[in-house]
């Protein structure tokens, strides 16, 4: 099996279905574990091309950092009164693009949504490593980034201790939390994987590597009921957690008194938001991955129609905060919250408002049609869309509000430099360079789950033929 | 766990017998000779199995699992060990005047208090369940069972472990043989 080419089958699309036809439990395992154990110069073209291009990204990165690290936030285009700039913003999106990966993961499960099965390992992948990049943007930005331990509460000589009421303090434990929880959910995600790549493995350091992070898994009856516990109560954790950190994110604007800041729906609108740029991510990595790995009949396009309808509707919540922020600019009757929606609209970053406009509300709208919704090229070219309007959201959240305040005297204008620049394409490199890694050494779909499945959904059937074709020569 | 099907080097045969492995290509299959071998009086039997299959772990006489008490009492030390450090560090130890707004200002604690809870229950729920099931573990007998390999991908074992007290080789493997076992073969330790 293991020497076998990654092989590209006649593609036959599945539009009813989360699993394609003809499948048991030793060929889905097949599939999915060989993507992960074929030898390296087997592994399709996209993969190394892609691998190495990240790595260029990542050097990127690494060098915006060491010249951070050297001169400081002045090679930045922030300054006073725009303190915050490509920082924050590249902050908030990657931040919100991990958690469609956390609702993915826990809150679909939670709902028992079986669609789930074939995307959420990736959409988890896809979550560490867009919170790995968004966090470390509020570190660096701190300005003197090695005295970072100072927001952590630990009694010291300095005898200085955090201030708990800032929500800024509270960003430092949710992402810090969320991060961490993430990672043990996925970890606990993987071991009954790992333990199938183990015994699959025919080479022996392989099987070692493998063999340990699959701690000794041995699938017993008594293991599997803890698995299912813990695994409901981590989503269950995972879910609430999920809001918080967003809605805590929120705040870090929300709090503040700044006209574009200072509005209660921000929470719910930084959630849904959140989950419309994650879901549309989620398909622009699939959509490529699918197509070199020939995963066809696992991720099929339901799953496709079923994230597009998910993006329409979280579309559609962030649509409604863009009309209560109007509405408020009415109905409050402050000349400071009309005047910023002037300014948004026919000010001098107007443009930006537009194209918000046009990437988040207007564009997605194709998603009512389930003719566009199973339109892979289209619905691709949607979510790149979908995450640049986010991106601008962040962006006219930020820097608008900031270059514009209460005294005239103080307005200034905001552009990014090389280096804000640099940063921001380099953590590309960072997040590609991670995912590349994971979908050569884990298993990008969740295998055990996509079994249960086939169990559930009359595997049965599925079962009887692999038994004819492999088994049943005890 | 990582060679198999080796000869173990023990003494006695008490000693290198770890028990009988039944094996089954249907989970359905698996769970009827899981429960006719538990209403049989064994006790010492553990199904293994490449999919959680549902109701397998009362058939083999499992009653379930405390760790959702374990991560009950994670999450509420962790709430209470955040909620306490932040009173005593802004009412106590740091006391900061803004405004001459109150120092035990406990609404701005909750964000705080709620992400301990969630991440010490997350930890105990990780390291209960790895613990509980006795994890990380780089031996166990019944990898040494013939295509053990495959309970990991399409195949499904019963074991009746030696120890059993009703346990009687030539009896119970006839046993699990009229049970519709696909192969019954001897786990050594």
């Amino acid at each position: 099996m293991q020497s076998q080419r990654v092989q590209k089958p006649p593609v036959v699309e599945t539009t009813d279905a989360f699993l394609g036809p003809n499948q048991n439990y030793e060929s889905v395992t097949a599939k999915i574990g060989n993507i992960v154990l074929t030898p390296l110069r087997r592994t399709p073209w996209g993969w190394p091309v892609g691998f190495v291009l990240a790595g260029i990204g990542l050097l990127v990165y690494l060098y915006s950092l060491v010249v951070l690290f050297s001169v400081g936030v002045g090679i930045w285009g922030i300054n006073i009164p725009i303190a915050w700039g490509f920082d924050i913003i590249n902050f908030v999106w990657w931040i919100g693009i991990g958690h469609a990966g956390t609702l993915i993961s826990a809150i679909l499960l939670l709902f028992r949504q079986d669609w789930r099965t074939s995307i959420n390992r990736a959409a988890e992948a896809m979550t560490i490593f867009a919170v790995a990049c968004a966090g470390i943007y509020p570190l660096i930005h701190t300005g003197r980034p090695w005295l970072d331990y100072w927001l952590l509460p630990y009694p010291g000589t300095l005898g200085m201790w955090p201030q708990f009421r800032s929500p800024l303090e509270w960003d430092v434990f949710a992402i810090s939390t969320y991060a961490t929880v993430s990672v043990l959910f996925w970890f606990i995600g993987l071991i009954p994987d790992l333990a199938s790549l183990r015994d699959r493995a025919t080479n022996i350091w392989v099987r070692r590597f493998y063999g340990l992070l699959s701690l000794g898994w041995r699938g017993g009856a008594r293991d599997w009921n803890r698995y299912e516990m813990v695994s409901l109560i981590l989503a269950g954790l995972s879910t609430p957690l999920v809001l918080s950190v967003h809605s805590i994110i929120s705040f870090d604007f929300a709090v503040s008194q700044l006209p574009g800041w200072h509005v209660t729906v921000f929470p719910p609108y930084f959630v849904a938001g959140a989950v419309y740029c994650g879901f549309a991510m989620v398909i622009n990595l699939l959509v490529p991955i699918r197509r070199w790995f020939g995963l066809h009949s696992l991720i099929t396009m339901k799953h496709f129609d079923l994230m597009g309808q998910v993006m329409l509707a979280s579309g559609l919540v962030v649509a409604y905060g863009y009309v209560s922020e109007m509405f408020y600019a009415w109905y409050s009757a402050n000349i400071y919250e009309y005047f910023l929606i002037v300014n948004r609209t026919v000010g001098p970053y107007a443009w930006s408002y537009w194209a918000l406009i046009a990437f988040n509300i207007v564009i997605p709208q194709l998603l009512w049609f389930k003719r566009f919704r199973t339109n892979l090229p289209l619905l691709f070219f949607i979510s790149i869309c979908i995450n640049i309007g986010m991106w601008f959201e962040r962006w006219v959240i930020v820097v608008l509000s900031l270059h514009r305040d209460f005294l005239p005297s103080s307005w200034d204008t905001y552009t990014p430099s090389v280096w804000d620049w640099a940063t921001y394409i380099g953590s590309f490199g960072l997040f590609f360079f991670l995912f590349f890694l994971f979908i050569r050494l884990l298993p990008m779909i969740s295998i055990f789950e996509v079994r249960d499945l086939l169990h559930k959904t009359g595997g049965h059937h599925g079962q009887d033929h692999g038994d004819h074709g492999h088994g049943s020569k005890a | 766990m990582f060679k198999r099907n080796t000869t173990p080097k023990a003494t006695t045969a008490e000693q290198t017998f770890y028990g009988l492995m039944a094996e089954f290509d249907d989970p359905g299959k698996l769970m009827a000779a899981a429960e006719q071998t538990r209403d049989a009086g064994y006790t010492k039997i553990e199904a293994y199995t490449p999919i959680p299959v549902h109701g397998l772990d009362e058939a083999i006489g499992y009653k379930g699992t405390r760790l959702p008490w374990v991560i009950f009492i994670g999450g509420l030390a962790g709430a209470s060990f955040m909620f306490l450090l932040q009173a005593w560090v802004n009412v106590v130890e740091y006391p900061m005047n803004i405004g001459g707004r109150p120092n035990f200002s406990w609404p701005a604690f909750i964000p705080v208090t709620f992400e301990g809870m969630v991440l010490i229950a997350a930890f105990s729920a990780v390291f209960g369940l790895i613990f509980a099931c006795g994890l990380p573990r780089l031996y166990h007998p019944v990898f040494n069972a013939p295509r053990f390999e495959r309970a990991s991908t399409d195949l499904f074992f019963l074991c009746v472990e030696a120890t059993d007290p009703k346990f009687e080789e030539k009896q119970t493997q006839a046993f699990l043989e009229g049970l519709g076992a696909q192969a019954v073969s001897r786990v050594d330790n």
